[in-house]
């Protein structure tokens, strides 16, 4: 319990102290809510869906929890690279804590990105249409941010360098973001992307998210949640598996 | 005083086609302070980490403290501590951090953990700077903390590998002296290698030299001496080992390490 708290607490602290990547994280976020939202936001009210700002940002704020929990997961290569996995792996704690603490870790400060960037929406004016729905949307961050750390653990357990980042980030990390009703509503598209989207787990983390702070969605709330939730499970019992087994 | 504590049977390592260590068996005492020397590549990293069960062996039986490395890993864990040869700290925390994460991860008794953190930095000399991040510190600064943090936890036996790699001679005599009185009072096993054949020389009880992952002396520097008929043991470890600096065949060995220590 100690040992998940340490590395919990770690990876806040490592995060707050870099104010460049505080900074760095939020810059995409709004770039795609000015452009995007204010780009399309004509066409989309002419098409009959309504104000498109309001359907865009909780496919943004699933956005930065997206890269930011992947992210926090690959980071393991760095422990890996500047040595002081070794520090963590001698310890006498088991290897799932290790793992537990520091996704947990990793999975709060995406949870908190989403917040910012929930806030930057309401600069733009965007509102939630049921303010006490938001511990649900919290909580629909947080496990997508826990799948995704978890992921990225997954992965980073059997890389060694950071040579394969830009691979994930072009054949995984975008395609689970644009395939997955984050920038347009799902239903009305081709029968093969309907597929490609009903199979991508972002897909039902930002139904349920969007449900929560919109009132819209496609699935009900429960649906969502037992999709997300088990897909994290799974997730987490894999990457554990995988990251016990490193070998340095 | 002769129970031993680090007991080595026909270890075997191989990497794919490689044999990095390749059937050595030895034994070390309690509170003994064993050398383990060989030039670069010869398996000295590989066997340190079996030791400290971050690498599972090929074949072999290794046993720290009574323990299997293989099945009681958490009993093994808690009975040493080590410094690693690279880095090994988090750059982005204070000296007191990476103190305290430790401590919490050996489960240091919490009324325990404030003052045995102040009497390890202040002992190596860096309790002012104890609020700094890691990342501002020197090598030698680096180095002195990874050693008090191994020591956190009063381990039973502390492997170094290569601990005073880039020291100046104060602070070296000041922790060898440190390392010799833990060993001589409290009975403290060590287990280091180096590079400083008169460190060894100094330090060390027992020596044994390790050559492409096989061992091929053991016993006192004397010994050692006696058996090559050199006066140093500088002279000795070349004779033993042979004055060619390693060619192709060992830097693809040393390179194929050098990979694996990237990890």
């Amino acid at each position: 319990m100690n040992a998940i708290y340490i590395l919990w607490l770690r990876q806040l602290k490592r995060y707050f102290r870099s104010k460049s990547r505080v900074l760095g994280s939020l810059g995409q976020p709004l770039l795609f809510l000015i452009t995007f939202g204010f780009g399309f936001g004509s066409t989309f009210q002419k098409a009959g869906e309504g104000n498109y700002l309001q359907f865009l940002a909780p496919g943004i704020i699933a956005m930065s929890v997206l890269f930011s929990a992947i992210f926090f997961g690959i980071e393991v290569i760095f422990d890996k690279q500047f040595g002081f996995l070794k520090e963590t792996l001698v310890a006498p704690v088991s290897r799932v804590s290790i793992m537990v603490g520091r996704t947990l870790g990793g999975a709060t400060v995406a949870t908190l990105q989403g917040v910012v960037v929930l806030l930057i929406s309401y600069a733009f004016g965007f509102r939630m249409q049921n303010i006490y729905l938001l511990p649900l949307a919290l909580l629909f961050m947080f496990l997508m941010a826990l799948l995704f750390t978890g992921l990225g653990t997954a992965i980073a357990s059997k890389m060694d360098d950071m040579h394969g980042f830009q691979l994930i980030m072009n054949f995984l990390v975008m395609p689970l973001f644009f395939l997955s009703g984050s920038l347009f509503p799902i239903q009305g598209l081709p029968p093969a992307l309907k597929i490609v989207t009903s199979l991508n787990p972002l897909t039902y983390g930002i139904d349920g998210l969007r449900g929560s702070l919109i009132g819209i969605s496609q699935l009900s709330f429960y649906f969502d949640l037992l999709i997300v939730g088990l897909l994290t499970t799974i997730v987490l019992v894999i990457g554990s598996y995988l990251f016990s087994r490193i070998q340095l | 005083m002769t129970k031993s504590i680090i007991e080595v049977k026909n270890l075997v390592k191989k990497f794919s086609d490689l044999t990095a260590v390749d059937n050595i068996s030895f034994t070390i005492n309690s509170g003994e302070i064993f050398a383990f020397l060989g030039p670069n590549g010869a398996g000295k990293t590989t066997t340190i980490k079996i030791l400290t069960t971050l690498l599972k062996q090929t074949d072999g039986e290794v046993k720290v403290n009574g323990f299997d490395v293989l099945t009681a890993k958490n009993q093994v864990r808690h009975s040493f501590g080590i410094v690693f040869q690279d880095h090994s700290l988090d750059d982005e925390l204070t000296a007191y951090e990476n103190m305290q994460f430790h401590a919490v991860l050996f489960s240091v008794p919490k009324e325990e953990r404030k003052e045995r953190i102040e009497n390890l930095l202040k002992f190596v000399d860096l309790w002012e700077r104890k609020d700094s991040l890691v990342k501002t510190f020197s090598g030698g600064m680096k180095r002195r903390l990874e050693i008090s943090r191994g020591l956190l936890h009063e381990p039973k036996i502390l492997f170094l590998d290569e601990p005073t790699l880039g020291l100046d001679p104060q602070t070296r005599n000041h922790i060898w002296k440190y390392i010799e009185d833990l060993s001589q009072n409290k009975g403290l096993t060590v287990f280091f290698t180096t590079h400083y054949m008169d460190e060894a020389d100094r330090v060390a009880q027992r020596i044994a030299i390790i050559d492409h992952g096989k061992i091929i002396a053991q016993g006192t520097s004397a010994e050692l001496k006696k058996l090559t008929k050199k006066n140093s043991l500088e002279d000795a470890f070349i004779s033993l080992t042979g004055d060619v600096i390693r060619d192709e065949e060992a830097s693809t060995l040393d390179r194929l390490r050098m990979h694996r220590r990237g990890r």
